[in-house]
Order: structure tokens, then sequence, then C-alpha cells
């Protein structure tokens, strides 16, 4: 245990730095949006004024169709998928589950213009639709685009946590059903799918936070009237002191809170696994012929969808003229050539920030996690709340809460306010990914036993020796993926990244994205930008997976 | 017609399963017949396959070769869900997201029982088990024999025709344990259910069940009443399973025209049994062995040793008798200031020859 004075002292620079960067800038997005513009009292003239216009109410309304057809689209693929690896002894579950969670690697915004050409009303889906049916159907019309690019992002949320759930169900709970006379169907409705319902719901509030709070995906595809799009139009055309933005800002919030509450509700309130006794999962069966086949069928057509934003990225980033065609007109390497040689800036200022940040959130997350899990300073938990309750602010609105906060405050040496100089996208990028590399670090300690700390210090080492010496190697392997999951995540981070980008020789690789995407002939470059992201967060989430298994390994023989 | 109406009680068969997972073979040829109404024991160590014998009735696990017969009609190729036979789990298998009333009630709305009917016979279902008042809690609300009295309920208010218990007893403490075992029985008695109780604890199938089957490795080793059971086992297993017994091994040798059990160490035991075989045991209990007798007995049985060892176990207490080269265990009533042998006290041991078996299996 760290010493009384020596705790609290670093208590209090955690909590310190949580409340400048994150709870004074939400705070002050939230008091704004209260605060008449002119008389500075608080008022809820702004909340009626959004509601006023039609403009905003469209955007509210379709914000929650959006994010609700995506949670829809989302289990459809999501549902069969579960099914068919928890249910059957099937060859292809590994295939499912390995491929299931490639969408998480491509943050929703990249793939969206290549989603364009490829199921546009142009694109190379309907083209061939047209060609043998006569047909075209509007995949990417207007709000369809945004919900069909989130959904098959975002599915892996429901499918991980759902498959998850079912494999925790206790086989008795299926046998007792069916010594009691259920089979079939009506057992999976009321017995089967009500245990799994926690873990679906946890995904599916993750998959409606996400579409909710994208702000990339449909700016690129120009989907303007939803609420983050307004949000960001409002502060970067009006003006920053424009009230509409705060007022976006808090709904935003809120329905966030919302849905990690009820994610969070959904997965720790209801555990309804076994307990550890008998055996769990579902019973297995053996697929008959022809369900193979149609189960094979199925999961591929849905596989194809799923890998069909990377596809497209693939083929615009080599493809020299992509329009009005099924395929790009010829190959070239010209936009890989043309992003190393003018934009490589890009590159290297994603490396510096994505770097910066990380390594900041998990010398914190260290910090964080041996402060409320090793010491009795009194509100601790508060420090993990808080860090974790970053999840729940968009960064669109983070984004916003350091514009109006920092403007005003000038950096001293180069005369700057902090608002526009570039370690404040490393901030924000640090707070984003923050509770990320929490989640690592704390799993990482609770598996290093207290009695091994204790050991160390019965054989004399002080308590800085043994955090140095014991605690942080135990720890390493929870550390490295912290870090590389932040660091792959913050790699292609746009929302917050958008706002506070002043620059063009300050922007990462994300803003680089969606700057080259805004026009025809950027596509190619900004769609081999978008590879070069996917590569970085793909080798980055292996990384990690990596570390997680040899740090479990690790602790297993020591435990085992 | 109430839950406690005695229905026909059924007989249960089964001829010679088989049941393998993969190339493991789980039961070889288990032969069983159990009378109407009868209250009957699965007992055996763990892997012993009496809970996959157990299962295979209700229709779980691999599908058995063989046969398992309700009153005559064969149910190996039934689905579990048509089989009409109730099973309670030994993790109980309550589901967490339907209340008490909801888990029993649930057996009687896939058999599109009438409403009203459904909230009468799980009323008194509830009632039978004492738990008419919990019926609107979830199960994570109920102590651990609460959640066993839902099972009990949700499984007899189908009126099964065959109740199966598996291990039922195991997850509760001692205490609750005697008072469950003997509630189970009552409810047993009052509904005339032929029933099929798994367990390893042997006091447990000695004090509930009418006859049990002793498994170990696949195969039934004996069928009989738990006395029957206790005083004849027929073989080594059987004999070491159900409580403590001396057992002695050696070869079959005649001297001056008599049996003899010859002891590795040279130990020569009398067998008043005629002995077929070359090689066995005998067997008797420690509470059959007399420690320095003040009676005179019948018996020829008579061995000579030293106190190695004594334990004292409150209502016995229990010697190691070193006997040549073999320990022999004997127990001795006890009651207050009855005198105790000494360790390295010589005493002579007295077990009567009707006390004694001679096994060869």
């Amino acid at each position: 245990m760290l010493r009384f004075r020596t705790s609290y002292l670093v208590a209090s620079f955690l909590a310190f730095f949580l409340l400048i960067f994150l709870v004074v800038p939400v705070g002050k997005v939230i008091y704004v949006a209260f605060q008449d513009s002119s008389t500075g009292a608080l008022t809820l003239v702004n909340f009626v004024d959004f509601f006023k216009t039609s403009l905003f109410r469209e955007s509210f309304f379709n914000s929650l169709y959006v994010a609700g057809m995506s949670v829809l689209i989302a289990s459809l693929i999501a549902l069969p998928l579960a099914y068919f690896t928890t249910r059957f002894n099937f060859g292809g579950s590994i295939l499912i589950q390995t491929l299931g969670i490639i969408p998480l690697i491509m943050p929703p915004f990249v793939g969206a213009v290549a989603m364009q050409l490829f199921f546009g009303s142009n694109g190379s889906i309907n083209l061939l639709l047209d060609q043998w049916f006569g047909i075209n159907i509007p995949f990417m019309k207007g709000l369809n685009g945004v919900i069909l690019v989130e959904s098959i992002h975002y599915f892996p949320f429901i499918l991980i946590n759902l498959s998850a759930a079912l494999n925790n169900i206790d086989r008795s709970m299926e046998e007792a059903a069916q010594n009691l006379g259920s089979s079939g169907l009506r057992l999976f409705r009321r017995i089967v799918f009500p245990l799994a319902m926690p873990g679906y719901l946890a995904g599916a509030a993750l998959v409606f936070l996400k579409a909710f709070d994208d702000l990339g995906t449909p700016l690129l595809l120009n989907v303007n009237n939803m609420l983050a799009p307004q949000a960001y139009l409002r502060i970067s055309s009006i003006g920053i002191s424009d009230p509409m933005g705060y007022v976006i800002s808090v709904i935003l919030v809120v329905f966030s809170l919302f849905a990690l509450w009820v994610s969070m509700l959904a997965s720790r309130g209801k555990d309804y696994s076994g307990g550890g006794k008998g055996v769990s999962g579902l019973l297995k069966r053996d697929m008959r012929g022809w369900q193979k086949v149609g189960a094979y069928c199925l999961i591929i057509f849905l596989l194809l969808l799923v890998l069909s934003p990377h596809i497209s990225l693939v083929l615009l980033s080599f493809g020299t003229i992509w329009s009005y065609s099924v395929l790009p007109d010829a190959f070239t390497m010209a936009h890989y050539v043309e992003v190393f040689g003018t934009t490589r800036k890009y590159i290297t200022n994603t490396l510096l920030y994505a770097g910066l940040a990380a390594s900041f959130d998990v010398v914190f997350s260290v910090a964080v996690a041996y402060v409320v899990l090793r010491t009795k300073v009194i509100g601790r938990q508060w420090l993990d709340y808080i860090a974790t309750g970053a999840l729940a602010i968009p960064g669109v609105v983070l984004g916003i809460g350091y514009l109006r906060t920092f403007n005003d405050f000038n950096v001293p040496i180069i005369d700057k306010p902090l608002a526009s100089w570039w370690v404040i996208i490393v901030v924000a990028l640090a707070i984003r990914r923050l509770p990320y590399a929490l989640r690592a670090c704390t799993a990482a300690l609770h598996q290093v036993s207290v009695s091994l700390e204790e050991a160390a210090e019965n054989l004399g080492a002080g308590k800085t020796a043994t955090v140095r010496k014991i605690v942080v190697p135990l720890m390493a392997g929870g550390i490295v993926a912290g870090f590389v999951t932040s660091f792959a995540t913050a790699a292609v981070e746009l929302s917050a990244t958008l706002m506070l980008v002043t620059a063009e020789s300050d922007a990462p690789l994300a803003y680089g994205i969606y700057v080259f995407m805004q026009s025809a002939a950027g596509r190619g470059p900004g769609a081999a930008l978008g590879l070069i992201a996917v590569v970085v967060v793909a080798f980055g989430s292996y990384l990690a997976h990596h570390f997680i298994d040899r740090n479990k390994r690790m602790q297993a023989t020591l435990t085992g | 017609m109430s839950l406690a109406t005695r229905v026909q009680p059924v007989r249960l068969q089964i001829e010679d399963v088989h049941i393998s997972f993969g190339s493991t073979k789980v039961l070889q040829g288990i032969n069983l017949d159990i009378e109407p109404g009868e209250f009957f024991a699965f007992l055996g160590p763990s892997g012993s396959g009496k809970s996959t014998l157990l299962r295979a009735i209700a229709g779980f696990g691999p599908r058995p070769q063989g046969r398992i017969l309700i009153d005559s009609e064969d149910i190996v190729s039934l689905s579990p869900w048509k089989r009409e036979v109730g099973m309670v789990f030994q993790n109980y298998a309550l589901w967490p997201h339907l209340t008490v009333q909801k888990n029993v009630a649930f057996g009687l709305e896939e058999r599109k029982v009438a409403k009203a009917e459904i909230s009468t016979r799980v009323e008194e279902a509830l009632g039978m088990v004492g738990l008419a008042d919990l019926a609107d809690r979830h199960p994570s609300q109920l102590s651990g024999g609460q959640q066993q009295r839902v099972a009990l309920a949700r499984t007899i208010v189908i009126r099964p025709r065959l109740l199966l218990l598996d291990e039922p007893l195991s997850n509760l403490d001692a205490n609750l344990r005697v008072q469950m075992r003997t509630d189970i029985l009552k409810l047993q008695r009052k509904l005339g259910l032929t029933t099929i109780f798994v367990t390893h604890d042997q006091e447990e199938a000695n004090t509930i069940s009418d006859r049990m089957a002793v498994l170990d490795k696949g195969i039934i080793q004996q069928i009989g009443t738990p006395m029957e059971l206790y005083d004849y086992p027929v073989n080594r297993f059987v004999a070491h399973f159900l409580g403590t017994t001396n057992m002695i091994e050696g070869d079959v040798v005649s001297v001056d025209g008599a049996a003899v059990l010859q002891t590795q160490g040279g130990l020569k035991l009398p067998l008043d049994i005629a002995a077929e075989a070359r090689h066995g045991a005998i067997v008797f209990r420690p509470q059959s062995v007399h420690v320095n007798p003040t009676m005179e007995h019948n018996s020829n049985l008579k061995l000579d040793g030293t106190v190695q060892s004594l334990e004292f176990l409150g209502s016995t207490v229990r010697y190691g008798v070193k006997v040549g080269e073999i320990t022999v265990l004997a127990e001795e009533d006890h009651q207050r200031g009855k005198p105790i042998y000494k360790e390295r006290e010589r005493v002579q041991l007295v077990i009567p020859q009707q006390q004694v078996l001679f096994v060869t299996e």
C-alpha cells in the first residue's frame, strides 16, 4: 500500500487532470446550452428554439431513426452468425468469429465513400442489378447509406456480446425446458433468447451509441440533417457562440449516457452464467447436408457484405477511374506514391499524436488502477467512473468543449490559444481512448495478487521499488495491450480531431482521409490513406491480442 | 384431479443398455427392473456412469443401445420433451429470468393447460414443497434449499410418469440435507411416484431408498436393499464403497483338510466357508470385531495383535490393531467412563464367523 500522503498526492493529480480536460469542458458545454446567449442567465429557451426549428427536429428524428435502424440491421447480421456458431458443430465457426471482428478495425467513415461506389445508385451492385433485373435499389440513398455503413461496421458488438452470452448459458437450462416438454423454436424463444438477452442488449446499446454519435460517416456521405453533423456545421460555420451546437451536444451526451447505462445494466445486473457449475453453452447439433449448404450460403453472403467496405476501399485505392462501372477502369500504384510523397505529414502526425496519447493513457491508467485497487483513498472509485465516462462523450462534444474552454487560454512562450495548439489534439485523443487503456490496465492489475507485492515488501523492497520491479512488469501484458488498443483507435479518430485541427500541417491521417474523400479527384489517395490506417489498426489489434494472450498464459503458470 | 391423487405408478425396465462417448464406454450392459412406486437409488463414485444412466432415462446425452421401457413402452427413440419423465437437475436449472410461479408453470404452459388450471396446480405444487408465499420471487432471491424445492415443484407439477433426481442434495449444507431428504421421501410416498435418485453418498442412499444399484466403471455391481448390500456385498468394490470394512486378501490353502486363507505375510485364517476359488478376501465390518471379549465367543477366528492407533468417533472408538503384517479395524461402543485400550497394548480380537464374508471378485 502506498503511503497515505503519496497516494492522496497521486490521486489528486489524476483527479485534477480529469477535471480540467474532461469534466470542465463537458460541463461548460452543458452550461452554455442552458445559458441565454445575450444575458448569460440560465434558461431553457435554447432547447425550445431547437425543437421549434424544423431542421433540428428533422435531424433529431433522423439520428434516432439511423441509430435504431442500424441496431436492427446489425441484429439481422449478427443473430444468424451467433446462432450458427453456438448451436451447431460447424466448421465455419472460427471463420465467423475471426471475420466478424474485421469490421471493427476500420472506422466507418473510412469506408463510407468506397461503399458508395459499390452500393450507390451508380455503383457496382446497382449497375449489375440493372443489367440483370432492370432494378435499382437505393442502398446508399440519404439515411440508408448511413444505416448500411454503420450497421456493417458495428454489428460485431452484438455478435461478440451475444455469442458470449449464449456460450455462458448453463446446459441444464435448456435440458430442464426439454424435460418439461419444450423444444425447437418455442424453447429458443422462451428460454434461450431471454437468457442471452443481457448480452444482446449490451451489444445493441453500443451499436446505438456509435451510430447516434458518429460524425464522419454522415458528413462524408453528405447527409447533414443529423445531429452530430449539425453540431459540427453550426460551430464551424456560424461560430463558437451559437447555442445550437451546445444544445445538440447535450442531447448527444444524454442519449449516449442512456445507451451506455443500458449496456452496463444489461451486462452487469443480470449475470445468467451458471456460476462455474455444469457445462456451459447450448446443446450442439450436427447439421444435415442441405442445412449445411444453406448455412454456408447465408454466412458467405453476410461475410461478403461485411467485407464490402474493405474490398471497395482496396479497389478504390488501386483504381484509376471508377465511375459508372462495376470495377475501376485500370489499376495503379499512383495513389500510394502520392500519399507517401506529398502527404507524408498526415502519417507522421498520426504516429506522433496517437503515440503520445497512448503513452499518456497507459501511464495514467496504471496510476488510476493502482489508486483504485490498492489504496484506500476516499472516493477513489470516482476516478474510474469519470475516466470510463469518457466513453459516453461523443468526439464532437469534447471538441466543442475544448474550443469553448481553452480558446481564451494562451499557452505561454508560443503565445497561441491552447485550443488551436496541436497538443490539444493529443489531449483529446488521450481522453477519448482513456477508457480502453484503463480497462486493460485494471484487468491486468486485478490479476496481480497482492501477496506478490507483500512478498517483495517483506524482503525489504520499498513502495516505489515494489511498483517498479514487481507490479509494472507483471502488468506488462495488459499495459502493452492497453497501449496498442489506444494507439490503434486514436490513429483513426475523426470527430474530435475535425473540431480541433486548425492548420493542415497539424492534421492527422483521419483528417487527411476526410479532406481527400470530399473531392472526386482525392478519393484514390484518400482510399490509399484509409488502407494505411486500416493496416495500422489491424496490426495494432493483432499485437494487443498477442500481448493479452501472453499475459494470460504467464498468469496461468503463476497460479496454475 | 389433485396432484396428491395417487397416479398409477409405472414400472421402469432397463434392458442391456450400453452408452459410449466416442470410444469411451460409459455404460456396459445395464439391466434393471424398478418396481412401480419404488424409491430407487443409483449409487457410485464420480465417473461410475450413474448420472449418464439417469440422463439416458430422461433422453439426454448420446442415444443408448438397448431398451428403456416404461410400462413396457420403449422410450429410447422418444425426444426428451415427449417422455413425460420429470428430472430435477443437480444445479436445479431454474431459469433466472422467470419468477418462481413462471418457472413452475412452464411445463403446464407447454402442455397447453388452461390458465385457471395452471394457477391452481402451480399453487398446489408450491404448497406441497412449502413455498406458496414465494411465488413472485426470482430464483436469485432464494436460498439453495428453496431453489431445490422450486425445482422439485416445477417437476412434479406436470405429473410425470417418473421422477429423476440428479444428486439433488449435493449443493446443500449438512443440516438442510437431512431435512430435505426426509421431505423428498415424504413427497414421493404421498405422490406414489416411481423415483430414481442419483448420489455418491452412501448414507443418503441408505436412508432414503427402497432399493439401490451400486455402479462402478459403467457396470452395475450389485442391486438390493441398502441393508442387503451392506451386509452381503458381492465384491470388494461394494464392500469398500458401503462403509468402513476390513478386507484381508490371501490364498486359499488346505490345512488338515480344512480351508484356510493364507495372507502374503503367512498369517493363516480359518475359512468357515466352502471356497472354490484359489484366491480371495475375507470381509468383516469393524463393529463385528470384539476386542478382548469377556464373553466366550464360539468362533475360531481369533487374532492376537497390538493396538497401533485409536480414533474417537463419538459413539464409538475405532482401534487399528496390527496383526502380523495387516491392520484390522475394530470398533467398540463408547460409554462415559469405559476404559480404552492404549497404543502398544496387546489385545485379542474375536470375530464371530457369521459376520465374515468371503469374496473373490
